[in-house]
């Protein structure tokens, strides 16, 4: 790899924040799963499920930097972002409570999802979301311009 | 700074916290734990308790199992081993986790093979055969009494043992006294009142042999 490569410019930084996002989400959801025995819910599964193969693409896409890899992440990321608007809703209580699609198993509104009894897990994931996905969608206007 | 060593500081900060935040957190779950079982040392056994193994032994172990549970059985001969190992110093009290589905059933079947003085062998008839009547964790006891018709038990009697309404009242006392301990996954043991420091064969391996050290 050469050396113009690896200079870090603003189109790099803006990938690379997305990823670092990423990658403190995936991390974080396996330390209340794997360390804090927190079961995931139905919901909290399908945003794993968009949230962990954005550290490898996002990771892919800045080694040589490769700015298209938004087309990838970015509908990734917009679902992912649907299941966790559904999940902070549904946890606020704005969706009622016999809608919930996981009422056997693990609930989805459970007080066990608020940590050190202020933060609610959904309300990460949801920041999570809307920082990357605003982050690639600055990227994108980047590249229209 | 080149692109390569900012992600490698990212990560090796990321995986950091992640490694710290697990030491941080499991220690002080251990601690609580610890305090948890102080506080509720009466919890640990009571009278109705299955025992085995030499009653003046200076070690104890108390396991919260589940008749149903893939991790009780696999611990299960090793526990007997521990205790042939250590013979005579070594005593197990068993504690119902029915955490499963239909497990207090199984655990009634249990109780009733312990009225006849059949509970070793019945239970390890139960783990044996686990995976025919808790395949998929969907527990199907007639498949189990097949099995205790084809060992020659006696499944009326056994049957009617089951009825006993005291079993209800057993499964519900381990029941709460394993939530007063903690004691939520299964299996959960604790030696001579002390909760394993994490899970694990080898852990629980080591904590008998230093109690054994400690006592004789």
């Amino acid at each position: 790899m050469n050396q113009q490569r690896q200079i870090i410019n603003t189109d790099w930084l803006l990938i690379f924040g997305c990823w670092l996002m990423a990658t403190i989400s995936t991390l974080g959801s396996l330390f209340f799963s794997e360390v804090m025995d927190l079961v995931p819910c139905v919901l909290c599964w399908y945003q794993r499920i968009f949230m962990f193969p954005l550290v490898i693409i996002l990771l892919v896409g800045l080694f040589p930097l490769d700015k298209n890899v938004v087309r990838y992440a970015l509908p990734i990321a917009v679902i992912g972002l649907l299941f966790t608007v559904y999940h902070c809703l549904l946890f606020f209580g704005f969706i009622p409570e016999n809608l919930q699609p996981c009422s056997q198993g693990v609930s989805c509104a459970d007080d066990s999802m608020v940590l050190f009894g202020f933060l609610p897990i959904p309300l990460l994931s949801l920041a999570s979301y809307i920082v990357m996905i605003t982050l690639l969608l600055i990227t994108r206007n980047r590249m229209q311009k | 700074m080149k692109q390569t060593n900012l992600v490698i500081i990212a990560v090796v900060l990321i995986v950091g916290a992640f490694a710290i935040g697990t030491f941080l957190y499991t220690s002080q779950q251990n601690q609580s734990q610890q305090g948890l079982v102080k506080d509720n040392a009466d919890a640990l056994i009571k009278p109705h308790s299955f025992r085995t193994g030499n009653p003046k032994a200076k070690v104890t172990i108390v396991e919260f199992m589940d008749p149903a549970c893939e991790t009780c059985k696999h611990f299960h001969p090793f526990v007997k081993d521990l205790m042939s190992k250590n013979r005579g110093k070594v005593k197990l009290v068993i504690r119902y986790a029915p955490f499963h589905q239909g497990s207090d059933y199984m655990v009634a079947i249990l109780e009733a093979a312990r009225k006849q003085r059949k509970f070793k062998q019945v239970l390890d008839l139960m783990f044996e055969t686990q995976s025919t009547w808790a395949s998929h964790h969907k527990p199907d006891p007639q498949a189990f009494w097949d099995v205790l018709q084809r060992n020659g038990f006696d499944i009326a009697s056994l049957q009617m043992d089951m009825t006993d309404p005291a079993i209800r009242k057993v499964i519900d006392q381990d029941l709460a006294d394993g939530a007063r301990l903690g004691a939520n996954k299964t299996p959960t043991f604790f030696v001579n009142g002390k909760p394993l420091p994490s899970f694990g064969y080898e852990q629980l391996r080591d904590l008998v042999n230093a109690e054994v050290a400690a006592n004789y």
